[in-house]
Protein backbone atom coordinates (compact mmCIF):
# COMPACT_ATOMS: atom_id res chain seq x y z
CA UNK A 1 0.00 0.00 0.00
CA UNK A 2 1.39 3.73 -1.21
CA UNK A 3 -0.35 5.07 2.01
CA UNK A 4 1.65 3.45 4.34
CA UNK A 5 5.21 4.42 2.72
CA UNK A 6 3.66 8.07 2.56
CA UNK A 7 5.04 10.56 5.54
CA UNK A 8 1.90 11.56 7.92
CA UNK A 9 2.26 15.30 6.53
CA UNK A 10 5.51 16.93 5.11
CA UNK A 11 6.86 16.65 8.55
CA UNK A 12 6.41 13.70 9.75
CA UNK A 13 7.24 10.55 10.10
CA UNK A 14 6.03 7.86 7.11
CA UNK A 15 2.13 5.85 8.49
CA UNK A 16 4.15 2.48 8.42
CA UNK A 17 6.61 3.69 10.86
CA UNK A 18 3.64 4.96 13.40
CA UNK A 19 0.97 2.34 12.94
CA UNK A 20 1.75 1.26 16.90
CA UNK A 21 0.23 5.42 17.20
CA UNK A 22 -2.99 4.16 15.27
CA UNK A 23 -2.99 1.09 17.33
CA UNK A 24 -2.67 2.53 21.10
CA UNK A 25 -5.32 5.31 19.47
CA UNK A 26 -7.54 2.51 18.52
CA UNK A 27 -7.42 0.47 22.15
CA UNK A 28 -8.17 3.73 23.65
CA UNK A 29 -10.92 4.56 21.72
CA UNK A 30 -12.30 1.05 22.16
CA UNK A 31 -11.53 1.09 26.34
CA UNK A 32 -13.90 4.65 26.17
CA UNK A 33 -16.31 3.57 23.91
CA UNK A 34 -17.01 -0.51 24.75
CA UNK A 35 -17.78 -0.86 28.29
CA UNK A 36 -20.83 1.22 28.34
CA UNK A 37 -22.24 -0.32 25.37
CA UNK A 38 -21.53 -3.89 25.95
CA UNK A 39 -24.09 -3.50 29.01
CA UNK A 40 -26.65 -3.08 26.33
CA UNK A 41 -26.41 -6.71 25.04
CA UNK A 42 -26.16 -8.31 28.30
CA UNK A 43 -29.21 -6.92 29.56
CA UNK A 44 -31.10 -9.35 27.52
CA UNK A 45 -29.48 -12.67 28.80
CA UNK A 46 -31.78 -14.89 30.05
CA UNK A 47 -28.84 -16.44 32.72
CA UNK A 48 -28.36 -15.10 36.24
CA UNK A 49 -24.91 -14.30 35.51
CA UNK A 50 -24.25 -11.49 32.73
CA UNK A 51 -23.30 -13.25 29.73
CA UNK A 52 -21.53 -11.59 26.26
CA UNK A 53 -22.68 -12.66 24.30
CA UNK A 54 -25.74 -14.15 26.10
CA UNK A 55 -26.10 -17.30 24.91
CA UNK A 56 -30.35 -17.18 25.28
CA UNK A 57 -32.05 -13.96 24.71
CA UNK A 58 -34.77 -12.81 27.28
CA UNK A 59 -36.37 -9.66 28.75
CA UNK A 60 -36.27 -11.46 31.61
CA UNK A 61 -34.50 -8.60 33.94
CA UNK A 62 -36.63 -5.77 31.81
CA UNK A 63 -39.49 -7.86 33.32
CA UNK A 64 -37.84 -7.89 37.02
CA UNK A 65 -37.21 -3.91 36.93
CA UNK A 66 -41.04 -2.84 35.58
CA UNK A 67 -42.50 -5.77 38.01
CA UNK A 68 -40.79 -3.96 41.12
CA UNK A 69 -42.41 -1.43 42.98
CA UNK A 70 -39.49 -0.01 44.36
CA UNK A 71 -37.77 0.51 41.56
CA UNK A 72 -40.75 2.00 39.61
CA UNK A 73 -40.93 4.19 42.55
CA UNK A 74 -37.37 5.49 42.77
CA UNK A 75 -37.57 5.83 38.75
CA UNK A 76 -40.57 8.21 39.25
CA UNK A 77 -38.74 10.13 41.69
CA UNK A 78 -35.66 10.50 39.65
CA UNK A 79 -37.96 11.91 36.54
CA UNK A 80 -39.77 14.39 38.92
CA UNK A 81 -36.64 15.65 40.45
CA UNK A 82 -34.72 15.77 37.62
CA UNK A 83 -38.06 17.37 35.40
CA UNK A 84 -38.37 20.40 38.64
CA UNK A 85 -34.70 20.73 38.24
CA UNK A 86 -34.73 21.60 34.57
CA UNK A 87 -38.23 23.96 35.72
CA UNK A 88 -36.16 25.96 38.19
CA UNK A 89 -31.65 25.80 36.79
CA UNK A 90 -32.61 27.00 33.76
CA UNK A 91 -34.38 30.21 33.86
CA UNK A 92 -32.54 31.24 36.86
CA UNK A 93 -29.33 30.50 35.07
CA UNK A 94 -30.05 32.09 31.69
CA UNK A 95 -31.17 35.57 34.30
CA UNK A 96 -28.02 35.56 35.77
CA UNK A 97 -26.10 34.67 32.91
CA UNK A 98 -28.01 38.02 30.85
CA UNK A 99 -27.94 39.91 34.03
CA UNK A 100 -23.67 39.48 34.26
CA UNK A 101 -22.67 39.63 31.33
CA UNK A 102 -24.94 42.63 30.22
CA UNK A 103 -24.34 44.70 33.43
CA UNK A 104 -20.54 44.62 33.41
CA UNK A 105 -20.38 45.53 36.89
CA UNK A 106 -17.11 44.98 38.73
CA UNK A 107 -18.96 42.42 41.30
CA UNK A 108 -19.91 40.56 38.40
CA UNK A 109 -17.32 38.73 38.36
CA UNK A 110 -17.43 37.81 41.99
CA UNK A 111 -20.76 36.46 41.58
CA UNK A 112 -20.08 34.65 38.16
CA UNK A 113 -17.18 32.96 40.79
CA UNK A 114 -19.35 32.44 43.94
CA UNK A 115 -22.14 31.02 41.09
CA UNK A 116 -20.02 28.42 39.87
CA UNK A 117 -18.46 27.29 43.19
CA UNK A 118 -21.10 24.12 42.77
CA UNK A 119 -19.09 22.62 40.18
CA UNK A 120 -15.58 23.56 42.57
CA UNK A 121 -16.67 22.25 45.63
CA UNK A 122 -16.45 18.37 46.23
CA UNK A 123 -19.49 17.23 45.73
CA UNK A 124 -19.40 14.98 49.18
CA UNK A 125 -18.88 18.27 50.96
CA UNK A 126 -22.06 19.75 49.49
CA UNK A 127 -24.07 16.04 50.26
CA UNK A 128 -23.29 16.46 54.23
CA UNK A 129 -23.89 19.47 54.19
CA UNK A 130 -26.99 19.98 52.72
CA UNK A 131 -27.69 17.00 54.62
CA UNK A 132 -26.70 18.81 58.00
CA UNK A 133 -28.92 21.37 57.00
CA UNK A 134 -31.86 19.71 55.86
CA UNK A 135 -31.84 17.51 59.07
CA UNK A 136 -32.42 21.14 60.45
CA UNK A 137 -35.27 22.16 57.91
CA UNK A 138 -36.73 18.90 58.04
CA UNK A 139 -36.40 18.75 54.21
CA UNK A 140 -34.32 15.14 54.53
CA UNK A 141 -36.37 12.33 51.94
CA UNK A 142 -38.14 15.10 50.56
CA UNK A 143 -38.78 15.71 46.80
CA UNK A 144 -38.58 19.46 47.40
CA UNK A 145 -35.15 18.63 49.14
CA UNK A 146 -33.67 16.75 46.16
CA UNK A 147 -34.68 19.69 43.79
CA UNK A 148 -33.26 22.71 45.64
CA UNK A 149 -29.75 20.65 46.09
CA UNK A 150 -30.03 19.76 42.21
CA UNK A 151 -31.17 22.93 40.88
CA UNK A 152 -28.38 24.64 42.57
CA UNK A 153 -25.74 22.03 41.38
CA UNK A 154 -27.50 22.56 37.73
CA UNK A 155 -27.01 26.58 37.94
CA UNK A 156 -23.18 26.74 37.06
CA UNK A 157 -23.88 24.55 34.12
CA UNK A 158 -27.03 26.49 32.65
CA UNK A 159 -24.72 29.99 33.80
CA UNK A 160 -21.49 29.22 32.00
CA UNK A 161 -23.16 27.54 28.31
CA UNK A 162 -25.69 30.83 28.31
CA UNK A 163 -22.46 33.13 29.13
CA UNK A 164 -19.90 31.63 26.13
CA UNK A 165 -23.79 31.76 23.93
CA UNK A 166 -24.40 35.53 24.50
CA UNK A 167 -20.44 36.16 24.45
CA UNK A 168 -20.77 35.51 20.74
CA UNK A 169 -23.61 37.18 20.36
CA UNK A 170 -24.39 40.93 19.59
CA UNK A 171 -25.38 42.85 21.71
CA UNK A 172 -25.83 46.50 20.13
CA UNK A 173 -28.59 44.21 18.44
CA UNK A 174 -30.61 44.65 21.73
CA UNK A 175 -29.46 48.36 21.71
CA UNK A 176 -31.04 49.11 18.03
CA UNK A 177 -34.41 47.24 19.47
CA UNK A 178 -34.37 49.65 22.07
CA UNK A 179 -33.49 52.96 20.55
CA UNK A 180 -36.35 51.82 18.50
CA UNK A 181 -38.63 51.76 21.34
CA UNK A 182 -38.60 48.44 23.28
CA UNK A 183 -38.13 48.21 26.92
CA UNK A 184 -35.34 46.14 28.38
CA UNK A 185 -37.28 42.95 29.01
CA UNK A 186 -38.94 43.19 25.07
CA UNK A 187 -35.83 43.85 23.39
CA UNK A 188 -34.20 40.70 25.35
CA UNK A 189 -37.67 38.11 24.47
CA UNK A 190 -37.68 39.56 21.22
CA UNK A 191 -34.23 39.82 20.04
CA UNK A 192 -31.39 37.97 22.06
CA UNK A 193 -33.05 35.34 23.42
CA UNK A 194 -34.36 33.51 20.18
CA UNK A 195 -30.72 34.22 19.15
CA UNK A 196 -29.58 32.09 22.54
CA UNK A 197 -32.51 29.55 22.34
CA UNK A 198 -30.63 26.62 21.31
CA UNK A 199 -27.67 27.19 24.05
CA UNK A 200 -30.81 27.65 26.36
CA UNK A 201 -32.37 24.34 25.25
CA UNK A 202 -28.76 22.79 25.73
CA UNK A 203 -28.29 24.01 29.08
CA UNK A 204 -32.11 22.56 30.32
CA UNK A 205 -31.31 19.47 28.75
CA UNK A 206 -28.25 18.90 31.04
CA UNK A 207 -29.80 20.58 33.72
CA UNK A 208 -32.37 17.65 33.51
CA UNK A 209 -29.03 15.48 33.02
CA UNK A 210 -27.29 17.20 35.73
CA UNK A 211 -30.32 15.88 37.99
CA UNK A 212 -31.08 12.70 36.59
CA UNK A 213 -27.32 11.45 36.92
CA UNK A 214 -26.46 12.96 40.54
CA UNK A 215 -25.28 10.23 43.23
CA UNK A 216 -23.56 11.59 46.12
CA UNK A 217 -26.37 14.06 47.08
CA UNK A 218 -28.70 12.15 46.48
CA UNK A 219 -27.53 9.46 48.88
CA UNK A 220 -27.65 11.48 51.49
CA UNK A 221 -30.88 14.10 51.33
CA UNK A 222 -32.85 11.46 49.36
CA UNK A 223 -34.28 8.23 51.11
CA UNK A 224 -38.18 6.29 52.03
CA UNK A 225 -40.49 7.17 48.95
CA UNK A 226 -38.29 9.49 47.69
CA UNK A 227 -35.34 7.48 46.88
CA UNK A 228 -33.76 8.39 43.73
CA UNK A 229 -32.77 5.85 41.28
CA UNK A 230 -28.78 6.66 41.30
CA UNK A 231 -29.35 6.50 44.88
CA UNK A 232 -31.43 2.54 44.75
CA UNK A 233 -29.14 1.54 42.24
CA UNK A 234 -25.75 2.87 44.53
CA UNK A 235 -26.82 0.72 47.20
CA UNK A 236 -28.00 -2.22 45.33
CA UNK A 237 -24.35 -2.02 43.57
CA UNK A 238 -22.54 -2.12 46.86
CA UNK A 239 -25.01 -5.49 47.91
CA UNK A 240 -24.73 -8.08 44.45
CA UNK A 241 -24.60 -7.82 41.48
CA UNK A 242 -28.22 -7.59 40.01
CA UNK A 243 -29.12 -8.00 36.70
CA UNK A 244 -31.83 -6.10 37.10
CA UNK A 245 -29.30 -3.16 36.90
CA UNK A 246 -27.81 -3.94 33.50
CA UNK A 247 -31.85 -3.34 32.44
CA UNK A 248 -31.89 -0.51 33.76
CA UNK A 249 -28.48 0.76 32.80
CA UNK A 250 -29.53 0.51 29.34
CA UNK A 251 -32.68 2.05 29.78
CA UNK A 252 -30.27 5.02 31.49
CA UNK A 253 -27.68 4.77 28.26
CA UNK A 254 -30.90 5.09 25.62
CA UNK A 255 -32.98 8.61 27.85
CA UNK A 256 -29.62 10.12 27.94
CA UNK A 257 -28.30 9.11 24.18
CA UNK A 258 -31.65 10.59 23.06
CA UNK A 259 -32.05 13.34 25.60
CA UNK A 260 -28.52 14.61 24.11
CA UNK A 261 -29.45 13.85 20.38
CA UNK A 262 -32.41 15.69 21.06
CA UNK A 263 -30.01 18.82 21.98
CA UNK A 264 -27.67 18.22 19.37
CA UNK A 265 -30.62 18.57 16.61
CA UNK A 266 -32.53 21.36 18.20
CA UNK A 267 -29.75 22.94 19.76
CA UNK A 268 -27.54 23.55 16.91
CA UNK A 269 -28.32 26.67 15.07
CA UNK A 270 -28.60 25.49 11.02
CA UNK A 271 -25.57 26.34 9.09
CA UNK A 272 -25.23 27.45 6.28
CA UNK A 273 -22.94 26.88 4.45
CA UNK B 1 -15.50 61.17 26.08
CA UNK B 2 -14.80 64.37 28.01
CA UNK B 3 -16.71 66.21 24.86
CA UNK B 4 -19.62 63.95 26.70
CA UNK B 5 -19.06 64.92 30.38
CA UNK B 6 -19.23 68.34 29.31
CA UNK B 7 -23.02 68.09 28.78
CA UNK B 8 -25.25 69.37 31.22
CA UNK B 9 -27.57 66.35 31.98
CA UNK B 10 -24.01 64.02 31.68
CA UNK B 11 -24.42 62.95 35.53
CA UNK B 12 -28.21 62.07 35.25
CA UNK B 13 -27.51 59.84 32.59
CA UNK B 14 -24.35 58.09 34.22
CA UNK B 15 -26.51 58.13 37.07
CA UNK B 16 -29.58 56.13 35.11
CA UNK B 17 -26.75 53.88 33.31
CA UNK B 18 -25.57 52.81 36.41
CA UNK B 19 -29.14 52.28 38.27
CA UNK B 20 -29.46 49.87 35.16
CA UNK B 21 -26.72 47.76 35.18
CA UNK B 22 -27.26 47.36 38.94
CA UNK B 23 -30.91 46.44 37.88
CA UNK B 24 -29.31 44.35 35.30
CA UNK B 25 -27.23 42.61 38.09
CA UNK B 26 -30.07 41.75 40.13
CA UNK B 27 -31.09 39.45 37.83
CA UNK B 28 -28.76 37.17 39.40
CA UNK B 29 -30.00 36.94 42.66
CA UNK B 30 -32.62 34.18 42.39
CA UNK B 31 -29.25 32.01 41.26
CA UNK B 32 -27.24 33.69 44.08
CA UNK B 33 -29.46 33.20 46.97
CA UNK B 34 -29.64 29.81 45.55
CA UNK B 35 -26.24 28.90 45.52
CA UNK B 36 -25.81 30.94 48.62
CA UNK B 37 -28.63 29.01 50.73
CA UNK B 38 -28.18 25.52 49.68
CA UNK B 39 -24.28 25.46 49.30
CA UNK B 40 -22.97 28.34 50.95
CA UNK B 41 -24.16 28.33 53.96
CA UNK B 42 -24.57 24.36 54.67
CA UNK B 43 -20.58 24.44 53.94
CA UNK B 44 -19.43 27.05 56.14
CA UNK B 45 -21.66 25.61 58.64
CA UNK B 46 -19.36 22.81 58.26
CA UNK B 47 -16.78 25.08 58.58
CA UNK B 48 -17.95 25.81 62.01
CA UNK B 49 -18.19 22.69 63.53
CA UNK B 50 -14.29 21.11 62.37
CA UNK B 51 -13.27 23.53 64.97
CA UNK B 52 -15.99 22.52 67.64
CA UNK B 53 -14.72 19.94 70.06
CA UNK B 54 -17.47 17.28 70.78
CA UNK B 55 -18.71 18.93 73.80
CA UNK B 56 -19.49 22.12 71.63
CA UNK B 57 -15.94 24.39 72.64
CA UNK B 58 -13.73 25.38 70.13
CA UNK B 59 -10.61 23.61 69.39
CA UNK B 60 -8.75 22.38 66.81
CA UNK B 61 -8.78 18.33 68.32
CA UNK B 62 -10.29 17.55 65.03
CA UNK B 63 -7.42 18.38 62.86
CA UNK B 64 -5.09 17.80 65.63
CA UNK B 65 -6.58 14.18 65.97
CA UNK B 66 -6.32 14.31 61.83
CA UNK B 67 -2.33 14.87 61.71
CA UNK B 68 -1.87 12.12 64.86
CA UNK B 69 -3.71 8.86 64.04
CA UNK B 70 -1.66 7.17 61.45
CA UNK B 71 -5.47 6.01 59.60
CA UNK B 72 -6.44 9.25 58.66
CA UNK B 73 -2.56 9.77 57.24
CA UNK B 74 -3.24 6.17 55.44
CA UNK B 75 -6.39 7.69 53.90
CA UNK B 76 -4.58 10.76 52.52
CA UNK B 77 -1.89 8.52 51.46
CA UNK B 78 -4.23 6.62 49.33
CA UNK B 79 -6.19 9.55 48.04
CA UNK B 80 -2.80 11.38 46.57
CA UNK B 81 -1.69 7.31 45.50
CA UNK B 82 -5.34 6.83 43.77
CA UNK B 83 -5.23 10.60 42.07
CA UNK B 84 -1.11 10.60 41.11
CA UNK B 85 -1.80 6.71 39.56
CA UNK B 86 -5.10 7.52 37.63
CA UNK B 87 -3.61 11.62 36.63
CA UNK B 88 -0.28 9.31 35.05
CA UNK B 89 -2.14 6.89 33.52
CA UNK B 90 -4.87 9.35 31.71
CA UNK B 91 -1.40 11.36 30.56
CA UNK B 92 0.27 8.26 29.26
CA UNK B 93 -3.11 6.82 27.57
CA UNK B 94 -4.53 10.14 26.50
CA UNK B 95 -1.59 12.19 24.49
CA UNK B 96 -1.45 9.89 22.47
CA UNK B 97 -5.69 9.57 21.52
CA UNK B 98 -5.60 13.23 21.09
CA UNK B 99 -2.62 13.65 19.00
CA UNK B 100 -4.22 11.38 16.41
CA UNK B 101 -7.44 12.94 16.38
CA UNK B 102 -5.99 16.43 16.21
CA UNK B 103 -4.52 15.06 13.10
CA UNK B 104 -7.49 13.90 11.50
CA UNK B 105 -9.38 16.11 9.25
CA UNK B 106 -11.91 18.57 11.35
CA UNK B 107 -15.04 15.97 10.04
CA UNK B 108 -13.42 12.85 10.79
CA UNK B 109 -12.56 14.52 14.53
CA UNK B 110 -15.59 15.71 15.29
CA UNK B 111 -17.28 12.14 14.93
CA UNK B 112 -14.07 10.94 16.79
CA UNK B 113 -14.99 13.34 19.71
CA UNK B 114 -18.50 11.88 20.22
CA UNK B 115 -16.52 8.54 20.96
CA UNK B 116 -14.51 10.46 23.49
CA UNK B 117 -18.18 12.28 25.20
CA UNK B 118 -20.11 9.43 25.06
CA UNK B 119 -18.69 8.24 28.24
CA UNK B 120 -18.68 11.69 29.51
CA UNK B 121 -22.48 12.03 29.42
CA UNK B 122 -23.43 8.54 30.13
CA UNK B 123 -24.35 8.11 34.05
CA UNK B 124 -21.28 7.54 36.57
CA UNK B 125 -23.38 4.89 37.90
CA UNK B 126 -23.78 3.00 34.59
CA UNK B 127 -19.96 3.04 33.92
CA UNK B 128 -19.29 1.98 37.49
CA UNK B 129 -21.31 -0.61 36.93
CA UNK B 130 -20.22 -2.17 33.37
CA UNK B 131 -16.89 -2.31 35.09
CA UNK B 132 -17.99 -4.05 38.08
CA UNK B 133 -19.83 -6.71 35.31
CA UNK B 134 -16.64 -7.02 33.14
CA UNK B 135 -13.95 -7.01 35.34
CA UNK B 136 -15.73 -9.46 38.46
CA UNK B 137 -14.32 -13.10 38.86
CA UNK B 138 -16.55 -14.88 36.18
CA UNK B 139 -16.39 -11.66 34.23
CA UNK B 140 -16.00 -10.84 30.64
CA UNK B 141 -12.32 -10.10 30.91
CA UNK B 142 -11.26 -12.67 32.91
CA UNK B 143 -13.30 -15.13 30.58
CA UNK B 144 -11.71 -14.10 27.69
CA UNK B 145 -8.04 -13.51 29.43
CA UNK B 146 -8.31 -17.09 30.21
CA UNK B 147 -9.54 -18.75 26.83
CA UNK B 148 -6.91 -16.67 25.21
CA UNK B 149 -4.40 -18.26 27.72
CA UNK B 150 -3.07 -14.94 28.66
CA UNK B 151 -3.61 -16.42 33.16
CA UNK B 152 -5.26 -19.48 33.87
CA UNK B 153 -6.62 -18.62 37.33
CA UNK B 154 -9.96 -16.01 37.41
CA UNK B 155 -7.46 -12.77 38.66
CA UNK B 156 -8.80 -10.41 41.18
CA UNK B 157 -9.43 -7.22 38.84
CA UNK B 158 -11.90 -5.62 40.83
CA UNK B 159 -12.80 -4.54 44.68
CA UNK B 160 -8.97 -3.65 44.92
CA UNK B 161 -6.77 -0.59 43.89
CA UNK B 162 -6.56 -1.82 40.04
CA UNK B 163 -9.93 -1.95 39.16
CA UNK B 164 -10.68 1.75 41.28
CA UNK B 165 -8.09 2.67 38.90
CA UNK B 166 -9.76 1.45 35.73
CA UNK B 167 -12.85 2.76 36.53
CA UNK B 168 -11.43 6.07 37.42
CA UNK B 169 -8.95 6.24 34.41
CA UNK B 170 -12.18 5.57 32.37
CA UNK B 171 -14.18 8.59 33.83
CA UNK B 172 -11.06 11.19 33.68
CA UNK B 173 -10.18 10.68 29.95
CA UNK B 174 -12.12 12.97 28.50
CA UNK B 175 -11.04 15.60 30.96
CA UNK B 176 -7.62 15.48 29.81
CA UNK B 177 -7.92 14.24 26.00
CA UNK B 178 -10.63 17.73 25.93
CA UNK B 179 -7.66 20.61 26.63
CA UNK B 180 -4.87 18.54 25.39
CA UNK B 181 -6.94 18.10 22.00
CA UNK B 182 -8.01 22.11 22.29
CA UNK B 183 -4.37 23.01 22.33
CA UNK B 184 -3.01 20.51 19.62
CA UNK B 185 -5.55 21.79 17.48
CA UNK B 186 -4.36 25.19 18.21
CA UNK B 187 -0.36 24.91 17.15
CA UNK B 188 -0.12 26.44 13.99
CA UNK B 189 1.76 24.02 11.77
CA UNK B 190 4.22 25.99 10.46
CA UNK B 191 6.09 25.68 12.89
CA UNK B 192 7.06 22.42 11.98
CA UNK B 193 7.85 23.40 8.76
CA UNK B 194 10.22 26.21 9.69
CA UNK B 195 12.07 23.16 11.95
CA UNK B 196 12.19 20.92 9.11
CA UNK B 197 13.59 23.93 7.56
CA UNK B 198 16.33 24.55 10.33
CA UNK B 199 17.05 20.86 9.84
CA UNK B 200 14.93 18.66 12.46
CA UNK B 201 14.03 15.71 11.58
CA UNK B 202 9.89 14.37 11.77
CA UNK B 203 11.07 13.03 15.83
CA UNK B 204 13.30 16.14 17.03
CA UNK B 205 11.00 18.37 15.49
CA UNK B 206 7.76 16.73 17.32
CA UNK B 207 9.98 17.12 20.69
CA UNK B 208 11.47 20.25 20.03
CA UNK B 209 8.77 22.13 19.18
CA UNK B 210 5.12 20.28 19.05
CA UNK B 211 5.41 18.56 22.63
CA UNK B 212 6.44 21.90 24.13
CA UNK B 213 3.78 24.26 22.45
CA UNK B 214 1.25 21.18 23.48
CA UNK B 215 2.34 21.32 27.29
CA UNK B 216 -0.05 24.25 28.82
CA UNK B 217 -3.11 21.94 27.63
CA UNK B 218 -1.57 18.63 28.96
CA UNK B 219 -0.30 20.61 32.19
CA UNK B 220 -4.30 21.92 32.55
CA UNK B 221 -5.83 18.43 31.75
CA UNK B 222 -3.45 17.02 34.07
CA UNK B 223 -4.16 19.40 37.10
CA UNK B 224 -8.17 19.56 36.33
CA UNK B 225 -7.73 15.51 36.60
CA UNK B 226 -6.10 15.22 39.80
CA UNK B 227 -8.16 17.70 41.36
CA UNK B 228 -11.47 15.96 40.31
CA UNK B 229 -9.99 12.45 41.11
CA UNK B 230 -9.07 14.17 44.96
CA UNK B 231 -12.93 14.15 45.81
CA UNK B 232 -13.90 10.92 44.17
CA UNK B 233 -16.44 8.39 45.76
CA UNK B 234 -19.00 6.47 44.18
CA UNK B 235 -16.30 4.65 42.27
CA UNK B 236 -13.47 3.85 45.32
CA UNK B 237 -16.61 2.81 46.98
CA UNK B 238 -17.98 0.38 44.63
CA UNK B 239 -14.69 -0.67 42.36
CA UNK B 240 -12.77 -0.60 45.79
CA UNK B 241 -14.76 -2.75 47.70
CA UNK B 242 -13.96 -0.92 50.89
CA UNK B 243 -10.39 -1.77 50.31
CA UNK B 244 -9.94 1.47 48.86
CA UNK B 245 -10.67 4.04 51.09
CA UNK B 246 -10.16 8.03 49.59
CA UNK B 247 -10.79 11.19 51.72
CA UNK B 248 -14.40 11.66 50.67
CA UNK B 249 -15.66 8.14 51.17
CA UNK B 250 -13.81 8.55 55.17
CA UNK B 251 -15.80 11.42 55.42
CA UNK B 252 -19.22 9.38 54.44
CA UNK B 253 -18.38 6.89 56.82
CA UNK B 254 -17.63 8.90 59.59
CA UNK B 255 -21.27 10.57 59.11
CA UNK B 256 -23.44 7.03 58.38
CA UNK B 257 -21.31 5.07 61.03
CA UNK B 258 -20.46 7.48 63.43
CA UNK B 259 -22.46 10.66 63.40
CA UNK B 260 -18.94 12.40 63.65
CA UNK B 261 -19.61 15.43 62.75
CA UNK B 262 -16.55 17.22 64.05
CA UNK B 263 -14.38 15.18 61.91
CA UNK B 264 -15.92 14.62 58.79
CA UNK B 265 -16.19 18.52 58.53
CA UNK B 266 -12.91 18.74 59.20
CA UNK B 267 -11.66 16.16 56.66
CA UNK B 268 -13.89 18.25 54.21
CA UNK B 269 -12.25 21.54 54.85
CA UNK B 270 -9.16 20.42 54.38
CA UNK B 271 -10.15 18.29 51.04
CA UNK B 272 -11.99 21.82 50.05
CA UNK B 273 -8.47 23.74 50.73
CA UNK B 274 -6.59 21.30 48.83
CA UNK B 275 -8.68 21.39 45.80
CA UNK B 276 -8.44 25.30 45.70
CA UNK B 277 -5.12 25.16 46.48
CA UNK B 278 -4.64 23.11 43.10
CA UNK B 279 -7.49 24.80 41.74
CA UNK B 280 -5.19 28.30 41.93
CA UNK B 281 -1.96 26.87 40.83
CA UNK B 282 -4.20 25.50 37.94
CA UNK B 283 -5.34 29.36 37.23
CA UNK B 284 -2.20 30.70 36.65
CA UNK B 285 -1.42 28.07 34.55
CA UNK B 286 -4.18 27.85 31.84
CA UNK B 287 -7.08 29.59 31.50
CA UNK B 288 -9.76 27.50 33.28
CA UNK B 289 -12.42 28.61 31.47
CA UNK B 290 -11.33 26.80 28.68
CA UNK B 291 -10.68 23.82 29.98
CA UNK B 292 -13.58 23.20 31.97
CA UNK B 293 -15.71 25.05 29.28
CA UNK B 294 -14.50 22.13 27.16
CA UNK B 295 -16.37 20.06 28.79
CA UNK B 296 -19.02 20.76 31.09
Amino acid sequence: MGWLGRPATETQITHRARLWLYAVAVLVMAFLVLPTLIVIPMSFSASQYLEFPPREWSLRWYRSYLASPEWMQATATSLKAAFLTMLVATPLGTLAAYGLFASRIRFGRFAFALLVTPIIVPVILVGIGVFYAYVKLKLVNTLAGIVLAHSMLAVPIVLMIVTSALKSHDMSQEMVARSLGASRPRAFLLVTLPQIRFSVATSAVLAFLTSFDEVIVALFVSGGNNSTLTRSMFNALRDQIDPTIAAISTIMILVTSLLLALAQTVGQPRKRE
Amino acid sequence: MTAIAERPNAAGLRRDAFLERLALFGLGSPALLLVLVAMVLPVGWLFWLSFLADDGSPSLEHYRRMWQEPSYGRTFFVTFQVSLLTTGICIVVGYPLAYVLSQLPRRAANLAMIGVLLPFWTSLLVRTYAWLVLLQRQGLVNQWGIELGLWSEPLALVHNLQGTLVGMVHIMLPFLILPVYGSMRAIDRDYLKAAANLGAGPVGAFWKVFFPLSLPGLFGGALIVFILCLGFYVTPAVLGGGRVIMVSNRIATDIELFFNWGAASALGVVLLGLTLALLYVASRLVRLDRVLGGGH
